[in-house]
């Protein structure tokens, strides 16, 4: 087990500044776009946005704050697989609504 | 050592792992239950307080740079440094707390808890729920008390690893061999400021451009 790829590295502060200031942008950027009415260009657009902008700040601090970029391979492959098997539960239990006759509006009423 | 540090920190991940399928499910009886009660919800999200609820990311964002910076102090070993972070951090998560308490009593005292019943007399003031839009706005209530609970649960509970962080850090337990504690806690840490970075949007700005709402 000599992997040394996480040995003591150390993240300069700059990444931690950087990050910050992203995450602040991109709040400000979701509070505001989230004001406009989006659907009148296609009707989920607003929450496509929202979720998008909020995957890129997960990404980010999974990545930076968290240390993902710098750490061994194997800690990336358990980070991935665990979203991807949040992946698989969305999916699939989704797939398994939209394929119900009416969903979503009749379903459950 | 590093090998240790290694696998405390995978350790760390499969847990949270464990905590992103927790906290998937409720994302998915969110989604779920949005497409199957839309007026609920958008009902629902006029009732949270939008700057409160911006606030309070702008102070976890904050508290996960104060955060990082503790472990980055910590792989020096510098005690005043990882002390200070870490304290800083742990206030940034208590006033997150405190803000949630306000807005918790807020819809305590409009009886906007779905245990509480919206059919109540009062509630047919100011935040009076429509009777037909009761019971899906009880759904989205629901949500919004089980999911934003369950997070301030776990920040409660971050709140308690950064005390014992703090103490450890006084008694110069934290070396530039041995950080691996404030290294990991960082991570649940982080872990449960993107939750907060998902329910944002998600609970708070989902009516936001229908002008009024109720």
């Amino acid at each position: 087990m000599a992997d040394h790829s996480s040995e003591h590295h150390i993240v300069p502060v700059k990444y931690y500044i950087g990050v910050f200031l992203l995450l602040m942008v991109l709040t400000a950027v979701t509070v505001f776009i989230a004001k406009a009415d989006l659907s009148k260009h296609w009707g989920p657009l607003n929450i496509i946005v929202a979720l998008t902008i909020a995957v890129i700040k997960a990404t980010a601090v999974v990545l930076i704050f968290m240390h993902v970029r710098w750490s061994s391979r194997l800690t990336q492959v358990i980070v991935v697989s665990g979203i991807f098997w949040l992946i698989i539960m969305l999916t699939f239990t989704l797939t398994d609504y939209f394929t119900r006759g009416g969903w979503p509006t009749t379903l459950g009423r | 050592m590093e090998q240790q540090k290694e696998a405390g920190t995978i350790g760390m991940w499969l847990f949270l792992l464990t905590e992103i399928m927790f906290f998937g499910g409720l994302f998915l009886a969110y989604t779920v239950y949005r497409a199957t009660y839309p007026e609920g919800f958008l009902y629902g999200s006029h009732l949270l307080n939008v700057p409160l609820g911006g606030t309070n990311t702008v102070v976890l964002i904050l508290s996960s740079l104060t955060m990082a910076m503790g472990v980055y102090y910590s792989q020096f070993g510098d005690k005043k440094k990882v002390m200070f972070f870490l304290t800083v951090t742990l206030l940034l998560g208590l006033t997150f707390l405190v803000i949630k308490y306000f807005e918790y009593m807020a819809k305590i005292n409009d009886h906007l808890f779905p245990a509480m019943g919206l059919y109540h007399p009062s509630t047919t003031g100011p935040h009076g729920v429509p009777l037909e839009l009761q019971q899906s706005v009880r759904v989205f209530l629901w949500i919004y008390f089980l999911m934003t609970g369950l997070h301030a649960v776990h920040m409660i509970v971050g709140a308690g690893i950064l005390i014992t962080l703090i103490l450890m850090a006084q008694r110069g337990k934290f070396t530039r061999a041995y950080n691996a504690p404030v290294e990991i806690s960082g991570l649940y840490w982080h872990f449960v400021d993107i939750v907060w970075i998902f329910l944002f949007p998600l609970l708070y700005l989902t009516g936001f451009h229908v002008s009024g709402g109720h």
